[in-house]
Formats: C-alpha cells, structure tokens, sequence
C-alpha cells in the first residue's frame, strides 16, 4: 500500500470536484456562445466565479480563471511589471524574496534579463521569514522605482506561512500593488483576499482537492495588467482562451469545500504533523526541523513537516522509502531530474550539504495516523542505509 | 539479486536493464547525470548526458516496469573524467575518457553507492562476457560480437567490482538486441548509437580542447627526427596526437617528399616531432596504474594485447615492472600515444590493462 506523503506537489481530487466536473465534461456548450447550450455553460462558469469569490473574500468580477498556477503568477508578475511601467517608465524594479516558487523566480529572472527589470530578492531569516526590515529598506530606497512586490503567502518546501499584511502596509503607503501566491496556503489555513490587502493573488485547482490545469488569479478591480494571451477576450480581456467550464466547475466545487473544512483540517493535519516530527526525531535524533517551530497557522503550514537528516542524501532517502512504499518529495526537482539543492533552505542559510541532507512530508485531506506510523516504522533503516551510501560517495573525494 | 541497472538513455542498457529484470532480479533504473547543465553536454543521437536521454531512459524503465531514477554525478564525473581529460592532454597524451568513467564512476561512485544501499550489483549495456571459474573468481571476455566487443574499455576493472557487475548483452550480437528492443516495444530500438565523446556537445574535440585549454596553451617548435631541424611552429602541443598527419602545416617539405607524422609530443618544452611513417612503428611499451581483473601476473606472460578501442589484437609478451609492466610486441604497431590503456588478453579473457607510458621504436 502507497503512504502518500507529498500533498504539497499535488493531494487527491475530492469526490465532489471530480463529480462537479465530469457532470460538465458531459456538457456541449462554449460560454462564450449565446444559444442556450452556451448560456447554460456559461451558467456554470459564473456560479462558479461566485463560489470562487464568495469563499475566498472577493468579488466575482476579481476572479481571472488561469490554466493553473503558473500561468497565474506569470500573468501577475509580468502583466503587472509591464502594465506599471507603461503608466510610468521609472517604475523598473520588482521586490520579491528569495523564496518563492519558480512560477515567479523564473518569470522575475526573464524580466530581468529580456525586459531591463531591476529585481530585489528580499532575504528571509533562518525559519524562512521574509526580514521585513530588508524589505521596507529596499522599497523607501526609492518607492518611485518600484513596479510591484511579489511575496508568498506560505512556501511550498519549509511551510513558513510569511507576514502578508505587514508587506501589503509597507508596499501601500507608496501605493506600490502587492502579488501573492497562495497556491499552498488556500484550504490549509485561513485566506481572505480582501482581508488581506493583497491586489492579485494566485490559486491552483490540484493542490486543494480539485482539477488539474485549472486555477485563478485575484485581481483587484481597479488593477490594471498587461495581458500574457490575446485572443477571444475572455476573463476580462486579460486572459484569452475559451473557458473550461468543467475544469472550473471542478475547481470551484474544490474551493468551497477546502475553504469550509480548513480550520478543523488544519487543527488534524497539525496534530498528525506534530506527532510525525516528534517520532521521526525519536528514531533519528540527529533529525533536524526546519522552517517555523511554532505550529499556529500564522506561522507555518499545517500539513507540512520538512526535516535534514544529516550525513544522508534526499534523493537516496527518497528512493530506499519509494521502496517501502512511502512517497515523499526532495524539495524540489528540475526538468531532467536533476536534483538542486533547493533555493529556499540556501536562503535560510543552510549549507549546500544540509539543502541535499533534506525531506519534505506533505500532508493533506486523506492523511491518517496509519502514514506517519508507516514513516516512522520505515525512516530508522532507510536513514542508516542512506547514511552508508553517503558516506561512501565522499570517500571518493 | 537487487540490481542498479545504469540506463544511458540508448537501446544497449534498456534491453541490458529489461535482461536482468526478466532473469528474476529485483532491478531498480538509474540515469546518470553527468553535467549540472545537461544542455551543455551533446544533443542529439547520442547516448547520455541530455535531457532528452533521460527520457528515453525513463520511458524504457517504464516500459520494463522498474523504479527509476536520476543520480547525480555530474561533480564526481567533472573532477575524474573531464578534467583528468585535460590534464592528460595538456601533458602530451591521448587518454580514454569512456575507461576513465568505467573505472571512476560507473563502476565506482555508481557500484559503491548502490552496494551502500542495498544493490547487490550493477547491470550495464556494455558487451563483454563474465563467467565465474571453478575457484570461484569471475573472468571477463570478450563480448560474442567481435564488432561491438567493449571488454577494453572495461579493462580497468578489478575482480571486487567485476563481482558486482552484470552484462546481460555478452552473448548477443548488436543486430538481436535492436529486434529485441522492438519486440518488447521499447521506443529506443532504432535510436543510433553513440560514438563520440559525450561530455564534447557538437563533437569537434579540437575546438573543446582549444578553448578549455586556452590558458595553458604551450606553443613551441615543430622539429623534424632526423635531421633535428625546426620545420615550423604550433600553438599548443595538445592539439596533437601520435601518428597525426593531417593538420601539421608544414611550409617545407620533407626531404624525400613523403608525408610526415607526429611521433612524440614533449609537453613541457611544447616540442612537436614529426617523421616518417615507419618511424611510427612501435615494439615495446611501458605501462603504470596497471589494473588486474584476477591474481596480477608474476611472471612474463605469453598473450596478446590491445591498444585502443576497436583496434587490433597484438601479440606480445607482458612483463611485470615495478611500476606497472612492460610490453614485447611481436606484432608491431602504430601509432601508439602514451595514456592510451593497453588491455591484456588471455585468449578472450581480460587479464588486465595499464596506461602506456612510454614507446619503443624498433
């Protein structure tokens, strides 16, 4: 039997988003055509948007439904860069951190070098929190010159959940528009977008209970952004593309039912996350935690226990567990396989040797005791093990 | 057994890997990544190194029904592979990266790691044959297909790896494993091979070698070996190879208007000498490092040696130095450059091989 520990890469599908969603697939109907076929598609896609915006603290004219989140935080960092500069042309800089996922690293380096952006990874302590000081320093250096901010809500390897509202006050006195990707935090712990001031705010289907290649964008109404796809139209015109009702029907089931189940979710996953950490280190002592102590869901995600299990190589942990059946992730993993060491725990001041020592469990709506016990009966030899081999790839020297 | 089954991403290692799988192994897939930026590394038709023959691994693996993974090796193949590459070359010699690897990385850093944990042994796509002997030691030969025979580059290993190695295509010819490929669907049955050096991404040696050895460029003079004149001057003595003729761009001719050949390369003073063929011909060699598959011999050994990949069986006379060993041909041969490896054969068993350090000319 398989132990799915890695809900942060992707959790299961809840039963009623994939119900919501295969009854659409059934469907004929573009939502954007005016017969009744179109108009009852459409139908679906507006209630929804109303789903969608209801339970997340928006309007229903604030949700721009994405391919995913990816295509979310290239929509947010580049449509918002290039639509502040085209208002103002001093504006060239960005402000970020050096934590966030790559769907914004990686759209923040191509500006930077395609587009002449000036951007400021903002650096984060030991638990992976971004130095707020850092960060009003880097924007009262010259607020003019500031394009956006871009800071997650909670990071998808170490689980430090970041202090959304206090980078939205320091970025709105110079009435600078802030992007988070909430991709990991929605359905774990509590998000409201108009709460928290946020002006665009990313989400993705497969990492709350529904669909993939479905997810949104929160745009605040008075936003302006630079559309990435031309065409039909669609999504305010800032997003092309003939809408997925099934997917977004999927999505929207998905988002209800993750908003309203978080908070005794995140009371369980808390519990059984804490409990894992603690019997780990009882059969590893030397097992590090990292990220944020502190289990409140202000300061890490409920679900998410990240460990360095020093002398040992993740990816040689990740295999001899794959073997006994348990399913864990490295961290992260680029497009060959290669493993990295990961960018986040660099930044929280890890060494190169700690980064590859390390393990994400992610835990999420189907985790039960009966995982962490097979964790725990299974990571003692698996350690050992992985420990031997690394030992034996330094005598190599 | 639990086997690591090294998959390159070619046709030879996935029908190897899909072998041992079948023979009733517990068989686990790994692809190793040799450069940190596998763009870097040749695209195309080739065998490894891309992220396009990881693929094909993976898919192969698939196919097979096995794990896979992709291990990491790109600094351990830098700093034994690569850059005992230009080390070599920058000293005057023609090494053999693909021996290099075999006794370095895949049946080393790979075989070590994976005993470590858990793997009882590693399975590759090479040809060469093993057999245990009645002592109990295991033999290497040659691979039943004489074309894509590769015990010589396998001449570097020692009976404790040669224990932990398994060659599931040794009794095959090239032409059965591609059907074979075919027949158990795997995609990569048609997939050309690969010959060039993996970690030179457009092939042109040449250019790699200049531009990585720009900095330890010794130029110096081309001098003819009999006469002792200078003939002319060249930009680096890497960028010859014994037995050269091409390239040399001499202004004057040789005396007897015959072709002229690189016979030794000096690094230190960068002095190139040419010659005529004949010249060439070698009778004796000396070899270090040398590796033995089995008991080293300790007597002079009545066998036949070979000096490259795919080159001739010589017959010869090996006799242990202290260093390493020396070589009495009595099949003459040419064009012989020091840091070849020399791979000594009994019959078609592997005894073992040394790096040739030094010729004789007759």
């Amino acid at each position: 039997m398989t132990v799915y520990l890695d809900h942060a890469a992707t959790t299961p599908i809840l039963p009623e988003a994939a119900a919501a969603m295969t009854a659409q697939l059934g469907s004929v109907g573009n939502p954007n055509s005016l017969h009744a076929s179109g108009r009852a598609a459409r139908r679906v896609v507006e209630e929804s948007r109303e789903t969608v915006a209801r339970v997340l603290g928006c309007r229903p004219g604030e949700v721009v439904f994405t391919s995913g989140g990816t295509e979310a935080d290239n929509l947010a960092v580049k449509g918002l860069f290039w639509a502040r500069a085209a208002e103002d042309p001093r504006r060239t800089r960005i402000i970020s951190t050096a934590i966030e996922h790559h769907a914004v690293l990686d759209p923040l380096d191509w500006l930077a070098e395609e587009e002449g952006a000036e951007v400021v990874l903002t650096p984060v302590d030991a638990l992976g929190r971004i130095d707020l000081e850092a960060f009003r320093a880097s924007v009262e250096s010259d607020p003019e010159s500031v394009a956006l901010v871009s800071v997650m809500w909670a990071n998808n390897e170490v689980g430090t959940v970041q202090p959304i509202a206090e980078v939205v006050a320091i970025a709105h006195e110079h009435g600078i528009p802030v992007h988070t990707d909430a991709v990991q935090a929605v359905g774990q712990i509590p998000v409201d977008f108009a709460a928290s001031g946020v002006d665009a705010m990313t989400l993705t289907g497969h990492k709350l209970g529904g669909p993939y290649g479905v997810g949104a964008l929160l745009l605040r109404r008075e936003v302006q952004l630079t559309a990435l796809l031309h065409g039909g139209g669609q999504e305010r015109d800032v997003r092309s593309g003939t809408i997925d009702a099934p997917a977004i029907a999927g999505f929207a089931t998905a988002c209800e039912l993750a908003v309203k189940h978080q908070p005794e979710l995140a009371i369980r996953l808390a519990e059984l996350r804490d409990r894992l950490v603690r019997e780990v280190q009882e059969v590893v002592p030397e097992a590090a935690y990292n990220g944020d102590p502190v289990s409140a869901v202000d300061h890490r995600l409920p679900g998410n226990a990240h460990l360095t299990f020093p002398g040992c190589e993740g990816d040689s942990l990740l295999m001899l567990l794959d073997a006994r059946g348990v399913e864990c992730s490295t961290g992260s993993a680029c497009n060959a396989g290669v493993p990295q060491p990961s960018h986040v725990l660099l930044a929280m001041g890890c060494s190169d040797e700690q980064a590859r020592a390390s393990l994400r469990f992610s835990l999420g709506h189907t985790s039960t005791e009966s995982d962490v016990h097979a964790l725990v009966e299974a990571i003692g030899p698996v350690v050992e093990r992985a420990r031997a081999a690394g030992l034996a790839s330094r005598s190599l020297g | 057994m639990r086997v690591l089954a090294a998959m390159s991403g070619g046709v030879d290692s996935a029908v190897a890997a899909a072998r041992a799988a079948e023979a009733g192994h517990d068989v686990t897939g790994i692809h190793l990544a040799l450069s940190r930026n596998p763009k870097s590394y040749r695209t195309g038709a080739r065998g490894c190194c891309t992220i396009e023959d990881a693929n094909d691994a993976r898919r192969a693996a698939d196919a097979i029904g096995i794990p896979f993974y992709v291990w990491d090796l790109s600094d351990q193949f830098h700093e034994a592979v690569v850059e005992d590459f230009l080390a070599e070359y920058a000293g005057g010699r023609t090494p053999n990266p693909c021996l290099r690897c075999n006794e370095k990385i895949k049946f080393a850093a790979v075989l070590e790691k994976g005993l470590a944990l858990g793997f009882d042994a590693v399975a590759t796509g090479h040809y060469a044959q093993l057999r245990t002997a009645a002592d109990g030691t295991v033999e290497m030969h040659r691979a039943v297909d004489a074309g894509k025979d590769q015990s010589y580059v396998l001449g570097v290993l020692t009976q404790e790896q040669l224990a932990h190695s398994l060659f599931p295509l040794g009794d095959s010819p090239k032409s059965q494993v591609r059907e074979e490929a075919a027949r158990r669907g795997l995609q990569v049955a048609a997939k050309p091979d690969s010959h060039d050096i993996c970690f030179i991404s457009d092939g042109d040696t040449g250019g790699w070698l200049a531009d990585k050895l720009d900095d330890v460029n010794r130029g110096g003079a081309i001098v003819d070996s009999a006469s002792g004149e200078v003939l002319g001057t060249h930009e680096g003595s890497w960028r010859y190879t014994v037995g050269q003729r091409k390239g040399l761009r001499l202004g004057v001719p040789a005396g007897d208007g015959r072709p002229r050949y690189v016979l030794d390369i000096e690094p230190v003073s960068g002095t190139v000498t040419v010659g005529p063929r004949e010249a060439l011909t070698v009778t004796a060699l000396d070899c270090i490092r040398p590796l033995w598959c089995g008991a080293a011999p300790d007597a002079p050994l009545e066998c036949t040696v070979q000096l490259r990949a795919h080159g001739d069986e010589h017959r010869a006379v090996v006799v242990p130095t202290s260093e390493g060993f020396g070589v009495s041909l009595r099949d003459p041969a040419t064009g012989i450059a020091p840091g070849q490896a020399c791979v000594v054969y009994d019959g078609t068993r592997v005894v073992g091989s040394g790096t040739i350090t030094k010729t004789a000319r007759a």
